[in-house]
């Protein structure tokens, strides 16, 4: 839903509210089924940990890069996570040149919440001095080509390129000097709480929705699974759910997790 | 305070006596490059090209309607360029949106690929391009130039002819191509330089340390020399996916 450049034609509308009230979609796929999942191989970032992972047509890139630096006041014994979302120009005509928008501010912080809500990375594991020197993690997030639905596509590729972080070990002498050593430590991921995506289209629910079939849409919902099955993060976007449908989209969503977790944790 | 993890180290030597440079290539030898491309869907052109430790996008969209409105131009396309780095592209995070570095190479990359295209052929219209630097190891504009340039083929505009672009330089006594990082921290002259090949003329040309009289004209036939190269491979990559389209209906795949 970005932009008024992307208005779908008429047709085409129909044509995708037609096929989902016969349980059909237009690419093919069954209503509650992922588009294919690839984690592309190579070094692209400068990043400590990085993933480029293509979901269907949609491509993003995500960096996570360690500094060190001053906690906040108010969690001295907790590491700092800082999470940013860009909608780069070239992934979408409809994306402009800017400062960070509604959009992309709202679809970082969907990946910022399942991670911290399921407590995903262990905060109190990037405390280097308490309440001086913590590790802070820069969770940055590209996205190269939009073809729909970035909320799982982001969270995929950020939990694998934060479990993929190796990170310097840095050392506090008795001068009060940092050093920052050889040797890395890994960042550890305690939890793989994934975000799954629905659109509702003619009162059936569509898993990890197109372009297309967002832009037609009645309403959209992104839930977090964590491991123990619970939900552990929604961000509703727009339109209306019943209660039934939302309780559905979950029961969904909890019985795609296993084989989401098994492509991540194939390359972490 | 936030600090970073990173820390520059300057190598002893840049240069040996014989002309071996700290990555162990000898002067007038480029690193290992690689171009692809139509790698992103919704682009109308795009190029990626791995060069060195350098890994850039670049895409291309238009002619379109240009916003806003003022900017349109009633005779030809306007071609607007942006150049970009990711905050995960450095050894430091860089903080997202533009400083006065990328401003400065958006324009002259910009100004490297407009004499490139027959901006009269698209009146009234834009022309984007949008490099994006992913991960960043010296020579960076002239990679994006480089990009740019085929994305601009592979969204089918009309061009007089490619714009190639390559760095050369300067360590000590050496007129050296395809500055690396140490090169290009601690060099005595760096020169990106792009040509429309078509036309062996210079369409971007930088300098930024000194050169003598002979070293520089050393340097302009280097960079030509180098920019035929980089040329003969773009042609190479933009011809690529006609090859295997070409394989599969003769039945070769």
């Amino acid at each position: 839903m970005f932009g008024p450049e992307l208005i779908t034609h008429n047709l085409l509308r129909d044509y995708i509210r037609e096929l989902a009230s016969q349980d059909q979609r237009i690419d093919g796929r069954s209503l509650h089924e992922f588009r294919p999942i690839e984690i592309k191989e190579g070094t692209f970032t400068k990043a400590e940990g990085e993933a480029w992972l293509k979901l269907g047509n949609t491509q993003v890139l995500v960096g996570v890069k360690a500094d060190v630096g001053e906690p906040f006041s108010d969690t001295p014994n907790k590491g700092v996570l800082v999470s940013n979302a860009e909608l780069l120009p070239l992934a979408s005509p409809a994306f402009e040149p800017g400062p960070p928008n509604e959009n992309s501010i709202e679809v970082a912080r969907v990946v910022d919440r399942a991670i911290r809500s399921a407590d995903a990375i262990d905060m109190s594991s990037l405390v280097i001095t308490e309440g001086k020197l913590v590790y802070m993690i820069f969770l940055d997030m590209y996205v190269l080509d939009y073809d729909g639905n970035l909320e799982d596509a982001l969270t995929m590729a950020s939990l694998i390129a934060l479990a993929r972080a190796e990170i310097s070990e840095v050392e506090v002498n008795d001068e009060g000097e940092m050093i920052i050593k050889e040797s890395k430590w890994k960042l550890r991921l305690k939890d793989i709480p994934v975000n799954f995506t629905f659109v509702k289209i003619e009162d059936k629910l569509l898993l990890d929705p197109v372009l297309e079939e967002e832009q037609v849409s009645d309403a959209a919902i992104t839930l977090a699974i964590d491991k123990e099955g619970r939900v552990c993060s929604i961000q509703k976007k727009h339109g209306m759910f019943t209660m039934e449908e939302i309780i559905k989209a979950a029961n969904i969503a909890r019985s795609k997790w296993p084989q989401i977790t098994d492509k991540i944790m194939r390359v972490i | 305070m936030v600090m970073p993890l990173y820390i520059e180290k300057k190598p002893e030597v840049l240069i040996t006596e014989e002309g071996i440079r700290t990555d162990g290539r000898k002067p007038r030898e480029l690193r290992p490059i690689r171009m692809t491309v139509g790698v992103l869907d919704k682009a109308d052109g795009s190029a990626f090209i791995e060069w060195g430790g350098n890994r850039i996008l670049a895409a291309v969209f238009g002619p379109r309607e240009v916003h806003p409105k003022h900017m349109i131009l009633p005779d030809k396309a306007l071609v607007r360029a942006r150049y970009n780095m990711a905050p995960f592209s450095t050894p430091e995070r860089k903080r997202p949106g533009p400083d006065r570095r990328s401003v400065e190479l958006s324009k002259v990359i910009r100004e490297a690929l407009k004499p490139a295209i027959f901006a009269e052929n698209y009146p009234g219209s834009v022309i984007d391009i949008f490099v994006e630097v992913l991960r960043s190891d010296a020579g960076t504009r002239v990679a994006g130039v480089n990009a740019a340039s085929m994305a601009l083929a592979n969204a089918g505009i009309s061009m007089r002819g490619l714009v190639a672009a390559c760095a050369v330089g300067r360590v000590e006594n050496f007129v050296i191509c395809d500055l690396n990082h140490d090169e290009d921290m601690w060099g005595n002259a760096d020169m990106p330089m792009a040509m429309l090949m078509e036309s062996e003329e210079v369409t971007l040309l930088q300098i930024d340390g000194p050169m003598t009289e002979s070293q520089f004209k050393e340097a302009l036939e280097l960079g030509r020399d180098s920019i035929r190269f980089l040329y003969e491979m773009q042609k190479e990559a933009l011809k690529r996916p006609y090859q295997v389209i070409e394989r599969s209906v003769k039945g070769d795949l």
